[in-house]
């Protein structure tokens, strides 16, 4: 049935070469926004282009149709350049009704092409949305490229003689929607049936209502008068290889079951679900053959706790969680702080404070994770710049824990975590092998040390099971070398500098920071997490106008880079852009008494590459 | 060929170097010198046993064990325990803790870990009062207690951890006494025993905060009235001369004296093995000085086991899938080559 559409069919309308395009769905929650989004996305990979979303979507699972607060939108990026970001404004809306083409359409370029589903644009949906008039047929769109699609009709009779429910042709509509847009970017269906094949593979009516819905939309595109021209993206010059599309949540679960293969351990994951970290724990749920154990705790605490087990067990351990989830986890961290054992704890930061935006991205979660714990608890900081950066943090973290013997805490975000881009496909044996040893028995008859140490100040890992090694860990200060309860006051400062000397050894493995762009000059914008790709693009788009400006993206915020100071101290000045009030100025205008700028932002949303270049103008001569 | 069998070990190989702080006179004392007089009755290497426990006087009971041990947080220990024996189950896992630890603080987690069932052995030390933070009333605290943070009398209203195991649906649930010394050791013994999770509340004396808590069931000349002591397949007869039972009238439990027309027949007998818990929790409802107080087994029925179901499926995935290929995973689905 569906091969007749198998390959790209040749297009009789005019196709414009265009270098990017930034395409945004949008809809009610359960039009299946998301899906579309995610489709084009990976078709878009598929075709060779780079690509970066945004997917965007309410904090209720469903809002009560029609309304603006029920709006779900995904935004797709996708370019024959490579590409950091998901794009600012909007080439092509799709809007299924009138609150989403409310929400979002002051994003749209002027003369950017407007497609929205006439059929929603009745009274009661206006009402909803807040229009007083029909905005389809006033003149209140002229400036954009608007056409006037009756979806939900089209859709109704592309799938009719389906035996299907009206609510279920209906369900069609956002395939459709997707038709039109692969129609008018030069999309092959192809990987979209492949995807209706294996996901209604039980559902053959429904496969058929969404194939026929599909290519009803890409005809629609084809054959009617309304559309003139349609778009063309090359391919992306990525450096070779092959690649795969990966969200941010999807990577960090297989760096961390890779790092576990490097370590040749077992991975044991304690979580509890919370927005947007959940992913993580379905990912890791599906690989058992893998020696993934997950256990889904009966709450945060329970989550770090069974992790904790897991480390002292000798198993690679781990918990995932979001801003308030790490807010409860905080004691037990401190006691792995205390206990000296490897575990990897991941933050996806949303909006905060409490329960805040769960939905919404921030970066505001840096000074909890560095401080919020009781007592003088330094750990490890490491933060991912994209999606597919997931990957390697989730290494690089575990490399670091297993290697010092301490809790390290990994940062993602809302962002990162659901945005998607192209990852280079590595090969397992490319990768640096983990080398983790655990003492075997006692030496030549010597009383086991638990808290004796190396080079780098890290303790064995002695695993319960071997012989002659028992002993005990726990809370209360640890005697230095024995690891016996001491109350002793030297003791405790002489513990609590050797574990901060620990955190700050991990920066001889971390290497020194790199700079993009000269190493000194009028500016440097120092940044880290999510907005690395508009600072990056922001900062290359100042370089080529002349500026003399560099970019330097942190990895690790604790600690940072040995050479992070001389850095700093070659540019006139420092502009830190932050999803948060101002973290990271904090840390540098403590650390290194630089009168550092800051640029801030919350409001669930990333930053535009404009808002940088802007605040950056405003600080060069 | 040169025997094989383990070195047989003596309580005192369990103890650990460390100085035992507990108060003197301390109910602790007892409970530690069982553990140790069971742990070398049952064979087990002394690296294959790890002792988990949260906060309170208890629970610095592995630092006094010459075993695997942690020392945990607050209320958390069925959680880390949880943890070691899902990676682990080829450990044997305690969990020490107190009336405190357990079902105030750790309520959340006490319950999970015992309706998982989870092949965990959790002793809980009562003595109805908080002793390491210096005499506040505790969970297990009967109404009116004067304390420290009760001046006017506790209104909380006490629960029972032996109603709320079975309420998880515990699949070994028992009660003994710290000075009770060999119904106690034989009661851990069973306990360590039990495949799944195991639950021994030990009625335990604070001799600082709380002295004489349980002086009914304790003091020589009363015990017998105020105890019952349980066995499987046996009436229930108690009182110094052995001439009182316990009859069910309908749903409910009486005190009955033999002879008069009543004979043993007449009276409850204990099953341990009854698939429903209705029967232990009738007897754990069972409070002094209405009535005789149980110790022994109430309950010791066999269901499938957390740690064993979850290394079962991680075993199972790998017969059906294989060993996993990461380089396999990577390169499925949807990709494209860059030249």
């Amino acid at each position: 049935m569906s091969t007749e559409f198998e390959s790209e069919t040749e297009q009789s309308k005019t196709v414009l070469q265009i270098e990017e395009a930034t395409v945004r769905f949008c809809g009610d929650s359960g039009d299946g926004m998301q899906l579309a989004g995610t489709q084009l996305t990976n078709t878009s990979a598929l075709a060779g282009n780079d690509v970066a979303t945004f997917p965007d979507f309410p904090a209720e699972i469903r809002a009560p149709r029609g309304t603006l607060a029920g709006v779900s939108g995904f935004q797709v990026h996708f370019a024959s350049t490579d590409i950091f970001t998901p794009g600012e404004t909007v080439d092509a809306l799709v809007a299924m009704n009138p609150a989403a083409l409310k929400t979002n359409v002051a994003d749209l370029k002027a003369g950017g092409v407007l497609i929205a589903n006439a059929d929603a644009f009745d009274k009661k949906s206006l009402d909803q949305a807040g229009y007083a008039e029909n905005p389809l047929e006033d003149d209140s769109l002229a400036s954009y490229q608007m056409f006037k699609v009756p979806m939900t009709d089209l859709t109704r009779r592309a799938v009719d003689g389906l035996d299907l429910s009206q609510k279920e042709a209906d369900r069609c509509r956002n395939f459709f929607a997707m038709g039109l847009a692969f129609w008018m970017y030069g999309r092959s269906l192809d990987p979209t049936l492949r995807f209706i094949e294996a996901k209604f593979k039980k559902l053959p009516a429904i496969a058929e209502a969404n194939r026929r819905a599909l290519t009803a939309g890409r005809n629609y595109g084809e054959t009617t008068d309304a559309f003139v021209s349609s778009y063309k993206v090359d391919k992306a010059k990525l450096p070779a290889g092959k690649y795969r599309n990966m969200t941010g949540n999807q990577a960090l679960a297989w760096g961390l079951m890779t790092a576990a293969k490097l370590s040749k351990k077992d991975l044991f994951l304690g979580s509890y679900p919370i927005t947007p970290a959940s992913d993580i724990l379905h990912e890791l749920s599906r690989y058992k053959n893998f020696g993934v154990r997950t256990f889904q705790a009966e709450d945060e605490i329970a989550a770090v706790c069974s992790a904790i087990g897991a480390a002292y067990s000798g198993h690679m351990a781990l918990t995932t969680s979001s801003g308030p989830g790490i807010a409860l986890k905080g004691e037990a961290m401190g006691l792995a702080v205390m206990l000296e054992l490897p575990l990897l704890v991941v933050d996806v930061q949303r909006g905060g404070p409490s329960t805040g935006l769960p939905t919404k991205t921030e970066q505001s979660d840096l000074l909890q994770v560095m401080f919020g714990r009781n007592g003088e608890c330094p750990m490890p900081v490491i933060a991912a710049r994209s999606p597919a950066d997931c990957f390697e943090v989730a290494i690089e973290a575990w490399r670091v824990a297993a290697r010092f013997m301490t809790p390290v805490m990994i940062l993602s975000d809302g962002y990162l975590a659901n945005g998607s881009e192209p990852w280079r496909i590595v090969n397992f044996d490319d990768l640096e092998p983990i080398s983790i040893k655990h003492p075997e028995g006692p030496v030549e008859g010597k009383p086991f040390m638990a808290y004796e140490r190396d080079e780098m100040l890290a303790r064995p890992w002695a695993i319960p099971g071997t012989p002659g090694l028992m002993h005990r860990v726990g809370g209360l200060e640890k005697q230095d070398g024995t690891g016996n309860v001491s109350y002793d006051p030297k003791n405790h400062q002489h513990m609590t500098d050797t574990r901060a000397q620990k955190v700050r050894n991990v920066a001889k493995l971390i290497g020194d920071q790199e700079v993009m762009g000269e190493p000194s000059g009028d500016l440097l914008v120092l940044s880290w997490g999510g907005p690395y790709g508009s600072c990056r693009t922001a900062v290359t788009k100042l370089q080529a106008e002349g500026h003399k400006v560099s970019h330097a993206h942190l990895r690790w915020l604790n600690p940072f880079p040995a050479n992070l100071g001389e850095i700093l101290g070659s540019f006139k000045k420092v502009l830190i852009p932050e999803l948060n009030m101002g973290q990271l100025s904090l840390l540098i205008r403590n650390q290194y008494m630089v009168d550092a700028v800051s640029l801030n932002k919350v409001q669930g949303k990333p930053f535009h590459v404009t808002e940088i270049i802007e605040k950056a103008k405003t600080l060069l001569p | 060929m040169a025997s094989v069998e383990l070195p047989v070990l003596k309580p005192g190989d369990y103890g650990s170097d460390q100085d035992v702080r507990w108060c003197p006179g301390c109910g602790d004392y007892s409970i530690l010198a069982q553990m140790k007089k069971v742990m070398a009755t049952l064979g087990w290497p002394r690296e294959k046993t790890v002792f988990v426990s949260g906060i309170g006087c208890s629970s610095r009971f592995p630092y006094y064990m010459n075993t695997y041990g942690m020392h945990s947080i607050h209320g958390r220990a069925p959680a880390f325990a949880t943890g070691i024996k899902s990676c682990r189950p080829d450990l044997n896992v305690f969990v020490i803790t107190g009336d405190g630890d357990a079902l105030s603080i750790g309520g959340n987690h006490f319950m999970h870990a015992v309706r998982r069932n989870v092949n965990l052995n959790i002793v809980l030390f009562n003595n109805r009062i908080y002793g390491l933070t210096k005499g506040q009333y505790s969970p297990t605290s009967e109404l009116g207690k004067v304390t420290k943070s009760t001046p006017m009398g506790s209104i909380d209203n006490p629960m029972s951890p032996l109603s709320l195991a079975i309420g998880c649906e515990a699949t070994f649930v028992a009660r003994s006494i710290d000075v009770h010394i060999k119904h106690l050791a034989d009661t851990l013994k069973r306990a360590a025993e039990h495949p799944g999770v195991s639950f021994v509340e030990v009625y335990q004396n604070c001799n600082v905060f709380n002295d004489g808590a349980y002086k009914y069931a304790t003091d020589k000349a009363v015990k017998a009235d105020n105890v019952i002591e349980i066995e499987h397949g046996k009436p229930l007869i108690f009182g110094k001369n052995r001439d009182k039972g316990i009859r069910l009238n309908g749903m409910h439990p009486e005190v009955v004296e033999l002879g008069k027309g009543i004979t043993e027949d007449d009276l409850l007998f204990h099953d341990e093995q009854a698939t429903q818990p209705t029967l232990a929790y009738l007897l754990s409802r069972m409070r002094y000085p209405e009535f005789p107080e149980p110790i022994g087994v109430l309950r010791c029925v066999d269901a499938p086991r957390y740690d064993d179901l979850l290394n079962e499926q991680v075993a199972q995935a790998r017969a059906e899938k294989g060993e996993g290929d990461l380089d396999k995973l990577f390169n499925s689905g949807d990709t494209w080559t860059v030249e």
